[in-house]
């Protein structure tokens, strides 16, 4: 006999550690699965402030807020070391979860399953850098990593690609540390990561180059320079701009992209643009009974959207075992309209109030945010693709579309 | 002659741009925040910048061979190479408490943010 749940949570961040803590609290049988040797995903290694602001009303280091959500796991069965290699949907009701773990391979049954595997970072040649293969190339995860979890510094003369929040706390950590960080390189025109992070490089004096991007990196042993170029309005390289910084490491903080292997392999349906699956108000994909929440569903910003996503997929776990589905009489679409790069949940049913998590195209001042078929307009100061826009549509807005809600930012007059 | 200094704001993630004009050494107008700690933050941020340091120091005996550790509350910004000299020499040995004292910086706790 296989040992049977209602819910396994793939993935121990603070997306399943959320799911895991509602889902025991509304009554249900919980299994929650990680593949590292401690809770808290990528948490423990965040040691800087600025987690919880939303959720726990107070600023946390990553540490504290992953302690936080560990100290509610009681009654959770956790299972840590313990990979996941394959998830088979045999009916809507009666799914299997293998894993392998210290303990050997095991499968469970579940009747739902809340994926929250998180995200991987790109690495340098997703984005086109080539040369030597040297030591010294991390990215800014790994470098984070080492850092902040086993106390080794990665290198002395720093270059980082990518001027995102991740790239920026990282610039942050090697200054603090007595690293000479020489640059911060960023292909867009504009920064990438939130602007009270942008403070960082002030603080250090740490220059940045936008539209810029490495493209080489040469070294025999370990990494001596790195060249970079400036890139014109279509991030065409500009011939003759090419320069050489001197570094020993580099850095590479080029984004994260949803971790779905599991899910495809499964047939779950991806919306390229997120990168993520394609999900109902509930974040169930579009195999019923399988949710997906934190950067598994979407890159977040912060951490607090992420618990939430946790929460929200764990209340669709608990209506789905009760219902036998997540049943609407109707979906609406929620479609993208002008300046809208991403938005997630695809499908609403109107039945009840819903967080609409979105990014824009291309950063713009004094907007509108609005959503014609149902008549909601929101004035926004500004808007950029490095900071999720997320607003709360209510079941009665919604139910006034007839089967599809645009969601566009325009400029004001 | 008065001059304009262009801050983002670092209290929440709202970031908010807030514009200080100084004149005769004297804050003569503040725009752009919308609360008060925001406020309070940019004429802090010109008088006598101050952040909360973070860092990681060794430990004997956890999980982890570190700790990672804050200064209970923002210290001066010119302060921060002094701490990280006297952050460096610190040792500790299992078993580390999340919240637990481990050091002390002029009258400024050093707390650990996670357990070994």
């Amino acid at each position: 006999m296989l040992e049977s749940y209602d819910v396994v949570v793939i993935g121990g961040g603070p997306a399943g550690m959320g799911a895991a803590i509602k889902a025991k609290e509304l009554g249900l049988k919980v299994l929650l699965l990680d593949d590292n040797d401690f809770l808290g995903g990528i948490l423990p290694q965040c040691i800087h402030p600025g987690f919880g602001l939303h959720y726990f009303k107070e600023e946390l280091t990553g540490p504290e807020f992953a302690y936080r959500l560990i100290n509610k796991l009681d009654g959770v069965e956790v299972k840590t070391s313990a990979r996941v290699i394959e998830i088979q949907n045999y009916s809507d009701l009666e799914k299997f979860v293998t894993y392998v773990s210290p303990e050997g391979v095991k499968k469970v049954a579940t009747k739902t399953i809340i994926y929250a595997a998180g995200a991987r970072e790109r690495h340098a040649f997703e984005i086109g850098i080539v040369g030597d293969r040297v030591a010294g190339i991390y990215t800014a995860g790994e470098a984070q990593a080492l850092m902040d979890l086993y106390g080794i510094l990665p290198g002395r003369d720093i270059v980082i690609v990518g001027s995102g929040d991740v790239g920026l706390i990282m610039a942050r950590r090697f200054a603090l540390e007595g690293c000479n960080v020489k640059a911060v390189i960023e292909l867009m025109p504009y920064p990438g990561g939130l602007a009270r992070n942008l403070m960082i490089l002030k603080d250090f004096n740490i220059p940045l180059y936008l539209s810029h991007k490495v493209v080489e990196v040469r070294g025999r042993k370990r990494v001596e320079k790195v060249k970079v170029v400036k890139v014109d309005e279509n991030l065409r390289e500009i011939p003759g701009s090419e320069f050489w910084i001197e570094a020993d490491t580099l850095i590479i903080s080029a984004g994260l992209i949803p971790n779905v292997k599991l899910l495809q392999e499964i047939g779950v349906r991806i919306d390229p643009a997120t990168g993520g699956p394609v999900v109902n108000d509930r974040l169930e994909t579009s195999v019923p009974g399988i949710f997906v929440a934190g950067n598994s569903l979407l890159i977040n910003d912060l951490v607090d959207y992420v618990v939430e996503q946790g929460e929200t997929a764990a209340e669709g776990a608990k209506e789905f075992i009760e219902n036998g589905g997540i049943k609407s009489t109707r979906w609406i679409k929620l479609v993208k309209g002008e300046n809208v790069r991403l938005v997630a949940p695809h499908y609403l049913s109107g039945e009840r109030d819903v967080w609409i998590y979105a990014r824009v195209q291309r950063p713009i001042e004094d907007v509108t945010l609005e959503f014609p078929e149902i008549g909601k307009k929101l004035r926004l100061p500004v808007v950029k693709p490095s900071e999720m826009l997320r607003i709360k549509l209510r079941g009665e807005e919604i139910r006034k579309a007839k089967e599809k809600i645009t969601m566009q930012v325009v400029k004001n007059e | 002659m008065s001059e304009v200094y262009r801050l983002t704001c670092i209290v929440c993630p709202l970031s908010c741009s807030i514009e200080v004009e100084i004149e005769a050494g004297k804050i003569k107008d503040i725009k752009g925040y919308t609360c008060p700690r925001g406020k309070e933050w940019a004429i802090e941020e010109i008088r006598a910048p101050k952040r909360v340091v973070m860092s990681v120091i060794p430990v004997e005996g956890g999980k982890l061979p570190t700790v990672s550790v804050k200064t209970e509350k923002p210290i001066p910004k010119d302060k921060i190479p002094e701490l990280m000299k006297m952050l460096a020499k610190l040792k500790l040995k299992a078993p580390v408490k999340v919240g637990q004292v481990v050091g002390e910086f002029e009258g400024v706790k050093i707390i650990a943010t996670r357990e070994a």
